[in-house]
C-alpha cells in the first residue's frame, strides 16, 4: 500500500463510508482524501479533457486534483471534506454530471 | 527621425495589432503572397481577443443597417471552410459549431421587442432571413434543461460558436507556417507617412513598408489620425464567468450562456461604460449569474472557477470601421467588435480589397466618415 497511518489508531472513533459501492472504515477526523488513501485508492478521478488519472497532490485545498462525488454532489474536494457516517463516495470519470446537488 | 531597421524592399505590409482582427488580416495577406510584418503590443495590452465570448453570431445584427446583416451572414457562411482550412494547415481544431443559437427571453415585453426588431430587419433586408420567434415550449423541446422562467427565444439556425483562444492560436500558427514575421512586444509609438510608404516607430525599432494596416483595437483611436484616418472607438466592458468542466448538455449556444468544447459553461451578458477599467464587479457578476440560473436552473449548483472583464472595441454605432486613407494611400484602418464572427471576411474579402481588388459592396456603409461632425468622447 502506498500510504499508511503513522499511529495505530486503537482509540480512534470508527466512521463507515461507502467508496464506489465498497464499505470502507475511516476514523473520525479524517478527510475523505485521507480515508481513501489509507484504504489504497490510488486514482481519484480521470480528467475531463485527456482522461489522465489524478490523485490528491496538495492535500490542502489548492490543487483540485482530488475531486470526487460525495453523496451525489459532484466535484467535491476530498481533501477539504471531513468524513461522516454513511457517506457515499463515487469516483468521477471525466467531467462532472450537469445534475447533482 | 531615425531611419528604419529595414528598407522598403522587404516588407509589403505592416499590420499593427496581433489580436483576432490583426491576425486574420495578417494571415490572409500572407496567404495572398504579401511579405507581412505583424506588430503585437504585448500582454499588458487590453487584448479584447483574449477576453471575448466566442460567438459566431448572426441574429440581432444589422438593425438599421441591413448591409451589416449581409456582411455578417456572408462571414457565417464562410466559417466552415475557414475552420477546415485552419485545421488542415495547423492541426488546430477551433471547435466551430454552427447548429443554431438562441437568445432566451424572460419577459413577454422582451419577446415583443425582439419580435418587432426582427420584423423591421426582415423588411429592410428584403431577402431570406431564417430567424424565428419561439415560444417557451419550443425552447424546452430543444433544450430540456431550460428553466420555467424562459417565456421564449429568438432562434437563428445560422448562429454558432467557436473557441476564440484556439482561433487565435490557429491564426498565429497558420501565419507563422506561411513565413509571416511577428514582432512581439512592440508597441507602436508613431507612424510617419514617407515617400513610398510609412515609417512605423515601435519600442522594438522602426520599420518601413509601403502599406500599413491598423488593427490595434482601442489603439486605433490614436494611430489612425497619424495616417489621415479616424477611428472614434471607445471601450465597452463585458464581464464573463466560467464554470468547472461539465458533461455536455448545452449543444446550442445562447447569447449569454454557451458550453465550450471542453465542457466549460461560459456566462456573460454585461455592457458597461467603465472607461479603461477591465476589472470585474460583484454587482454585475451576481446579476449575470442570476439571469443565467433563471435560463438554466441546473447552473445554480455549478462551481464558478474564474471571472474576468474585457473591453469591447465599440464604434459610436456599433458597426465596423473599414477605411482606406485617401490622404496617405496605402494606410488602412480596420476595427470591429465581432472579430470572431467576421474573421473569415477579414482574412478573405477584406484582404482582397486591401490588395487593390474591388471594394465589397457593404464596405460603403462602414467608412469612418459617417461619424464626421458628430461629437465623440
Amino acid at each position: 500500500m502506498a500510504w499508511q497511518r503513522i499511529e495505530d489508531g486503537s482509540d480512534a472513533v470508527p466512521v463507515r463510508l461507502v467508496v464506489e459501492g465498497r464499505p470502507v472504515q475511516a476514523r473520525a477526523g479524517d478527510t475523505v482524501a485521507a480515508a481513501m488513501l489509507a484504504v489504497g485508492v490510488a486514482v481519484f478521478r480521470e480528467t475531463p479533457v485527456s482522461g489522465a488519472p489524478r490523485a490528491p497532490l496538495c492535500m490542502m485545498g489548492v490543487c483540485f486534483d482530488c475531486l470526487v462525488e460525495v453523496d451525489g454532489r459532484p466535484n467535491v474536494q476530498a481533501c477539504m471534506t471531513p468524513v461522516a457516517e454513511g457517506m457515499q463516495i463515487c469516483l468521477q470519470h471525466g467531467a462532472r454530471r450537469p445534475e447533482g446537488a | 527621425m531615425s531611419g528604419a531597421a529595414n528598407d522598403f524592399g522587404d516588407i509589403d505590409t505592416i499590420v499593427v495589432g496581433g489580436g483576432v482582427v490583426g491576425l486574420s488580416l495578417a494571415y490572409g495577406l500572407k496567404k495572398a503572397g504579401e511579405r507581412v510584418l505583424l506588430l503585437d503590443e504585448g500582454d499588458d495590452a487590453y487584448r479584447a481577443a483574449r477576453g471575448n465570448f466566442g460567438l459566431v453570431w448572426v441574429q440581432g445584427k444589422g438593425l438599421g443597417c441591413p448591409a451589416y446583416a449581409r456582411w455578417t451572414m456572408q462571414s457565417a457562411a464562410a466559417w466552415p471552410a475557414f475552420a477546415d482550412e485552419l485545421r488542415e494547415r495547423t492541426g488546430v481544431d477551433v471547435e466551430l459549431s454552427q447548429i443554431g443559437g438562441l437568445t432566451m427571453c424572460l419577459h413577454d415585453d422582451e419577446m415583443a421587442e425582439r419580435a418587432a426588431q426582427l420584423t423591421r430587419l426582415r423588411h429592410d433586408l428584403a431577402q431570406a432571413y431564417p430567424v424565428e420567434m419561439w415560444d417557451g415550449a419550443a425552447v424546452r423541446k430543444l433544450i430540456p434543461q431550460t428553466g420555467p422562467d424562459v417565456v421564449g427565444a429568438v432562434w437563428c439556425p445560422l448562429d454558432g460558436h467557436a473557441s476564440p483562444l484556439r482561433l487565435l492560436r490557429a491564426l498565429l500558427q497558420g501565419y507563422d507556417s506561411l513565413g509571416g514575421r511577428l514582432a512581439a512586444g512592440s508597441r507602436v509609438e508613431a507612424i510617419t507617412p514617407r515617400a513610398g510608404g510609412f515609417h512605423v516607430r515601435t519600442t522594438f525599432g522602426t520599420f518601413a513598408a509601403p502599406k500599413v494596416v491598423l488593427a490595434a483595437g482601442l489603439g486605433n483611436r490614436t494611430l489612425a489620425p497619424q495616417v489621415g484616418l479616424t477611428a472614434p472607438v471607445a471601450p465597452n466592458r463585458g464581464q464573463i464567468l466560467v464554470t468547472e468542466r461539465v458533461q455536455p448538455f448545452l449543444r446550442h449556444p445562447t447569447l449569454y450562456v454557451r458550453q465550450t468544447g471542453e465542457g466549460v459553461l461560459q456566462i456573460g451578458d454585461s455592457k458597461e461604460d467603465a472607461g479603461f477599467d477591465d476589472g470585474t464587479t460583484l454587482a454585475q457578476l451576481s446579476r449575470i449569474a442570476a439571469r443565467a440560473v433563471r435560463c438554466f436552473p441546473l447552473l445554480e449548483r455549478m462551481n464558478i472557477v474564474r471571472t474576468w472583464g474585457a473591453l469591447r472595441v465599440m464604434s459610436p454605432d456599433g458597426l465596423p470601421i473599414y477605411q482606406a486613407s485617401t490622404r496617405h494611400p496605402g494606410a488602412f484602418v480596420i476595427t470591429c467588435h465581432s472579430g470572431i464572427t467576421l474573421a473569415p471576411q477579414h482574412a478573405g474579402a477584406l484582404v482582397d480589397w486591401i490588395l487593390g481588388g474591388t471594394e465589397p459592396q457593404p464596405l460603403q456603409h462602414f467608412k469612418a466618415e459617417r461619424f464626421d461632425g458628430m461629437a465623440t468622447h
